[in-house]
């Protein structure tokens, strides 16, 4: 079954040598499928269609303090072997991890 | 400085800035590259200038100038090859022949990238300035009072948002061009508000953000002939500025509008602005910046204070109200209505905003009705809403004025 993956992280916080994930994709394997680093919020765009319209907007819709770096989509048996393979990721160790199933 | 070839270079600069560095971010993709060699073509023209003469076009030599320039830096880049080509392509052909001027314009372009709703707001009208006004970082820090440091990162920012994100660079499709254009207006009015409401201070940089302010909105109203709203904050803007040298007297204090010297408003701004207002009502879409215009058109043609057309005034904030309802809307309208059919219809209007309990806390609402209950010849109870209007007034001239009123009627 397929997981995305989103990779949350205090922007502050990142920025080490130790951030690169290539190993980690490498060790994933098959298993990923995909992902990418995302530009900072300070690229992001909001918009809300309504009414016909749609109403765009600097900045990211959720105002927290973590915010989404990057993403990867798994292919993995259960959620038990991606938590195994989203723990490994490197840059998890300055955040969190959420992990969320694609309907199907 | 009266060198004449010095005064041509900066009417230049006023005129074709904006022109030069839009052609250039067409041309190389790049707004820094652009900018750069927009401002190396004018330090060329002020020392070719005294030499050679003053160029016919002075638009066409300074942007050619640039795009030499802009071709020189990137073939010294050399891996640029297909901008390269590009600006190649464009260079042969435009010596003596400019852009018609009925093609979308590069400055609508860049108006249109720079007030675009996915960048902040302050980016919008720093980005604007910048790029389209080229006021430098320190004067725009300076204008909008934030440090310098502060100023250039929102501009550094903004640039890197439009370049990550791929904000396009053009003008937006027709079904946006509404809801776009108003971003640009709503810009622009900032930009001259901020100029405008600071001009008691006569600080040369805020008053030239209102010069800038006109300027940029007769382009846009110049480009944009079928949006009404564009020559409707164009005349409001007009209107205003045409009162600047009587809003204050000698010692920097405000000068109400009834008491203003009159004679000393500029006629050639006022007539220009009912030129445009009437040529924008016409097209029969009246919005908030039109009808703004329209009650400024009423001060701002009345021969003397006492020749102002009340009534009109009045069912133009009616009409505002419907288009934007909101309380501030209907006490002005409540003024207006005081002015024309006398003080107490006046008072009812703004006993019943004070039942809706929605101006709470407002100043001017119990300085408003102490004023007519005043012209009703209640004193009492107006004295009773002045000291109201007292404890609630932000500054220290609006205090003054209330105390001395209370002062009057309660020696």
């Amino acid at each position: 079954m397929k997981f995305l993956m989103w990779v949350c992280v205090d922007p502050e916080l990142v920025g080490t040598a130790e951030d690169k994930p290539q190993d980690w994709v490498a060790e994933a394997g098959e298993r990923r499928l995909e992902g990418h680093r995302l530009r900072p919020v300070s690229d992001a765009t909001t918009l809300w269609p309504r009414d016909g319209g749609t109403f765009v907007s600097d900045g990211p819709f959720a105002e927290t303090k973590e915010q989404i770096a990057g993403y990867d989509i798994l292919e993995c048996a259960d959620l038990a072997e991606a938590i195994d393979v989203a723990a490994a990721h490197p840059v998890a160790r300055f955040g969190a991890i959420e992990l969320r199933p694609v309907w199907g | 400085m009266t060198d004449p070839v010095r005064a041509a270079v900066d009417e230049a600069f006023r005129t074709e800035w904006g022109h030069v560095v839009a052609t250039l971010i067409r041309v190389t993709g790049d707004w820094d590259l652009a900018e750069e060699c927009a401002q190396e073509a004018f330090a060329k023209a002020l020392a070719s200038w005294p030499r050679d003469g003053v160029p016919r076009r002075p638009g066409a030599w300074l942007t050619t100038a640039a795009r030499n320039r802009a071709l020189d830096k990137l073939r010294r880049g050399a891996a640029e090859e297909t901008r390269l080509r590009g600006l190649a392509l464009t260079a042969a052909d435009d010596d003596e022949a400019p852009e018609p001027d009925d093609v979308p314009d590069d400055r609508l372009r860049l108006m249109f990238t720079c007030c675009h709703p996915a960048l902040p707001l302050e980016a919008q009208v720093a980005l604007t300035l910048r790029t389209l006004a080229g006021l430098t970082t320190p004067e725009i820090a300076r204008a909008f009072l934030v440090p310098e440091a502060t100023m250039a990162q929102r501009i550094v920012r903004a640039k890197r948002k439009i370049r990550n994100a791929r904000i396009p660079y053009r003008v937006p499709p027709a079904e946006l061009l509404p809801e776009r254009t108003s971003g640009v207006l709503g810009v622009l009015y900032l930009l001259f508000n901020e100029g405008y409401a600071a001009s008691a201070g006569a600080d040369l940089v805020r008053q030239s953000l209102t010069a800038e302010a006109i300027r940029l909105a007769r382009v846009v109203a110049g480009l944009l002939p079928a949006a009404p709203e564009a020559g409707g904050l164009l005349a409001l803007m007009l209107f205003h500025d045409a009162r600047r040298a009587t809003r204050t007297d000698d010692a920097g204090d405000l000068v109400t509008l009834a008491d203003q010297d009159r004679t000393r408003w500029d006629r050639t701004l006022i007539d220009e602005g009912v030129r445009v207002l009437d040529e924008a009502l016409a097209l029969g879409r009246p919005g908030p910046y039109q009808l703004q215009a329209a009650i400024a058109a009423c001060h701002a043609t009345a021969a003397r204070a006492e020749d102002t057309d009340w009534a009109r005034i009045a069912r133009l904030y009616e009409l505002v109200a419907r288009l934007n309802p909101s309380p501030v809307v209907e006490l002005n309208r409540a003024v207006a209505v005081a002015m024309a059919d006398g003080p107490a219809a006046g008072l009812a209007l703004v006993d019943g905003l004070a039942e809706g309990g929605n101006l709470a806390g407002y100043h001017l609402l119990p300085a408003t009705r102490a004023d007519f209950l005043r012209r009703l010849g209640r004193d009492e109870e107006a004295v009773a809403a002045y000291r109201a209007a007292l404890d609630l007034a932000p500054t220290g001239a609006e205090r003054r004025y209330l105390a001395r009123r209370i002062g009057e009627l309660d020696p």
